[in-house]
């Protein structure tokens, strides 16, 4: 018996619509030709609606985000990668393994295939190169002017040895704040797309897999206190969190923080504090004294480390207040973010 | 309403343009409000369009201004 | 970067702190008022005042061209935005400002209206040219570092023939804004000015020499790095103690006495002054502010949406002390509602908003020094 002819996808000129989403052949031919291929993995390829997996016998970890990032392409990276990279990094601050991931999408009827190929082999890519496969998904269409061409959530579970208790409220007094490399670059190169700024720069997206820095820091210094990836709002307010969390106070020293010269002159011109743009690629760590030296060679040790750097140290405050002694020789507050960080020209 | 900041001219770009270089990010913006401007000088940047120029011997006189003081304060310890 | 890093040297400015330190006369106060709204923001946010000798006192004045908007000015911006077929082009610092009834540019956009950031006014003339069938309405503002740039587009707009851009002109005056404050009743003892950076780099130093002249009070004219904020204020601390009131000019990189003639002839062809302004906190300053030119009445929001523009004065907040915070009478956290109800995230009065006004700047800067380490936050 001959087999039914299919056209297969257009992905040069097609776009998703409706039929996409509705759970039919169309559907079912979208999964097909686009996700299974590009994800490729056992679970996937059994075609049903939930992945089974055993986890060996310790506490697990779990994390959800959602990611709307417009433009969809930077430089440095995608929605699709950055989708990847976020939960892995969520999981991963826990100290954890991450294990597996989980993707819904809601497509905007009318978005180009082709786009959605390359988001989904991109984040397909990165989630080989960090060996976290997705395991299962789901996909939704929303009608035209319902959605901003694609949003993804992605959820990851992973495992966390005993003896290792990383969270937020447990910094303390006398501990060391540390980063793991130069801050700022992420916003930087989105803003750098968005047409109305118009300027240059070779700055790209740092956005990445951070589980493997993870596990070389957990294993040099298996008591560290606390773990964060300062992503939207950036490392202040990051910070600020960690130290409302905790119920301390900060004092950084602005020399110290690592800003590449691109991602501060981009700052300068359209009236930005480095600290307070989105990260993609980068943590904060929060360790006891005695522990610094040790974490920081074993950061610098590893490739996505390599510009770490101590910035500061916790501090009694009952204020909860982030305080940087500046460059200049003065002291300042490094506040939360108000509102949304927009160019300024006064 | 003061965000402004120098940076230098790296290409002169027809319609009273130029595009600016600051820290290795560029920019195209207008020279509508200043005469004479050549590839090399520097630039105050506000909103788009140069202010006026930079000048240069007069940036290096006020630096060396700020290193005398610590000149004379020597001096002064010297002497006391 | 080039003759920004240099400016901001740590051991110069030790060395600066030294020569201030060593001139200050210790039974002597020196109050010196900032004007301008980006000297402000990088004395707070470079921690200028812990340099200073605690009898050398930092007076945060009215230069924040956003702080001083009225609020009546904004609720027109917001009904510009809103009138079918219209795009309201603003720079960035305007969208989080209060209006009455709880409403700001930003939440007018996320309700519908078509505001549109930009970061020069040559966006909304592209914008323009691009959407014809679309009026463009450019909400502009600030001293006159920013007004030239106006003046051009509306130039470039008649050169065109452009038949919908207009701007809604906002743009206000230095000196003006300088003499209100000494003519302010109960005047604020103030020894001296730093005189604006970027606005005198387009207006000279001559303009400041009637403040000299007229009321005594020296003026110097400081660049915009804090190494150039900390030199002026050596520089006046010093003609206090001689009793000399001169205008002088730190910022000599980029200021003249004339300054950029070809700017102020365009900005002389396209505006007039107003014979009264309305300023927020201020209250009415006469010729403080520009409008539009009667031969550019084409391209003058006010003329050709009246009904929109004609929005009623607003007054501030009861509990605002906005007004005399603007004129340095109080300080920012001399305000009851400072922090508290008024804060950055919800700002009551006009000084909260901006980042370079005195009561956000303080708030994000430096109020950990209104309470001790081990004192509970109230």
């Amino acid at each position: 018996m001959k087999a039914d002819y299919i056209r297969p996808l257009d992905f040069r000129a097609g776009c998703v619509d409706m039929t996409h989403g509705s759970g039919g052949r169309a559907m079912a031919q979208l999964v097909d030709e686009l996700f299974l291929p590009a994800f490729d993995n056992a679970w996937l390829s059994r075609l049903n609606d939930q992945a089974q997996f055993t986890v060996p016998g310790r506490r697990m970890v779990m994390s959800t985000d959602s990611h709307v990032v417009s433009p969809l392409f930077f430089p440095g990276g995608d929605i699709g990668c950055l989708a990847v990279h976020g939960t892995i990094n969520d999981v991963a601050m826990a100290g954890a393994a991450p294990l597996y991931l989980a993707a819904g999408f809601v497509l905007e009827e009318g978005f180009p295939l082709g786009e959605l190929r390359r988001i989904v082999e991109s984040m397909a890519e990165a989630a080989r190169a960090a060996r976290v496969p997705v395991v299962c998904g789901d996909t939704k269409v929303v009608q035209k002017g319902k959605g901003d061409g694609v949003f993804i959530t992605t959820t990851g579970v992973g495992v966390v040895a005993d003896g290792v208790e990383i969270s937020g409220d447990r910094a303390r007094p006398g501990d060391r704040i540390l980063v793991s490399g130069t801050i700022g670059d992420h916003g930087v190169a989105i803003l750098s797309h968005r047409e109305n700024l118009g300027f240059e720069t070779t700055i790209r997206s740092d956005t990445a897999a951070l589980h493997g820095l993870v596990a070389a820091m957990v294993e040099a210094v298996p008591g560290l206190h606390c773990l964060r990836d300062p992503t939207r709002g950036g490392l202040a307010t990051t910070l600020n969190e960690l130290a409302r969390q905790s119920g301390v106070g900060m004092r950084l020293d602005e020399a110290a923080i690592p800003v590449a010269p691109e991602v501060s002159a981009a700052c300068e011109l359209l009236g930005l504090d480095p600290l307070y743009v989105a990260n993609e690629g980068k943590l904060v760590a929060i360790c006891a004294a005695g522990d610094a030296e040790r974490l920081l060679a074993a950061m610098r040790a590893h490739p996505l480390g390599g510009s770490a750097a101590q910035i500061g140290e916790v501090v009694e405050d009952a204020r909860r207040f982030v305080q940087m002694r500046t460059a200049f020789g003065g002291q300042r507050v490094v506040d939360w973010l108000t509102g949304e960080p927009l160019p300024r020209i006064c | 309403m003061c965000l402004a900041v120098p940076a230098q001219v790296i290409a002169l770009r027809p319609g009273d343009a130029a595009l600016v270089d600051l820290g290795g990010v560029r920019k195209e913006i207008s020279l509508a409000l200043v005469d004479g401007v050549a590839v090399g000088d520097y630039v105050i940047v506000h909103v788009g369009f140069a202010l006026q120029t930079l000048d240069r011997d007069e940036a290096a006189r006020t630096l060396a201004l700020f290193a005398a003081l610590d000149e004379a304060h020597a001096v002064r310890e010297a002497d006391a | 970067m080039r003759y920004i890093d240099e400016f901001r040297d740590a051991g110069l400015a030790r060395n600066i702190a030294r020569a201030i330190a060593q001139a200050a006369q210790p039974a002597r106060e020196y109050r010196l008022m900032e004007f301008c709204g980006g000297h402000t923001h990088a004395i707070a946010r470079y921690g200028v005042q812990d340099l200073l000798p605690p009898n050398v006192r930092m007076i945060h004045g009215p230069g924040c061209p956003v702080c001083v908007l009225p609020i009546a000015r904004i609720d027109a911006a917001i009904a510009l935005a809103r009138r079918p077929g219209t795009t309201l082009v603003t720079y960035a610092d305007t969208l989080r400002v209060p209006a009455s009834g709880g409403q700001s540019l930003l939440r007018a956009k996320a309700q519908g209206a078509d505001v549109r950031m930009a970061y020069s006014v040559a966006e909304a003339l592209a914008l323009a040219r691009a959407q014809p069938g679309r009026e463009v309405v450019f909400f502009a503002i600030g001293f006159e570092t920013t007004t030239p740039p106006t003046a051009v587009a509306v130039r470039c707009a008649r050169a065109e023939g452009l038949k919908n851009f207009s701007v809604f002109c906002n743009h206000v005056l230095t000196p003006a804004a300088m003499a209100a404050i000494l003519d302010a009743p109960g005047g604020v003892p103030l020894d001296g000015f730093v005189g604006p950076a970027h606005v005198s780099t387009v207006i000279g130093s001559r303009p400041y020499e009637r403040f000299a002249r007229e009321y005594g009070k020296p003026v110097v004219i400081a660049g915009f790095e804090p190494l150039d904020v900390m030199q002026a204020i050596r520089m006046l601390v010093h003609q206090v103690n001689d009793g000399r009131a001169e205008v002088e000019n730190e910022f000599t990189r980029a200021v003249t006495p004339d300054g950029n003639r070809k700017a102020i002839d365009l900005m002389d062809d396209v505006f007039e002054t107003r014979e009264r302004f309305a300023w927020r906190g201020l209250g009415e300053i006469p010729r403080s502010g520009f409008r539009l030119r009667e031969r550019y009445a084409a391209f003058d929001a006010e003329r050709r949406f009246p009904a929109e523009v004609a929005a009623a004065p607003v007054p501030d907040h009861k509990a605002c002390e906005c007004g005399a915070i603007l004129r340095g009478h109080k300080r920012p956290q001399d305000c009851k509602v400072f922090g508290t109800v008024c804060t950055p995230d919800n700002p009551i009065g006009a000084c909260m908003v901006s980042s370079e006004g005195a009561c956000a700047a303080h708030y994000s800067y430096g109020r950990y020094r209104d309470t001790a380490p081990t004192q509970e936050a109230a």
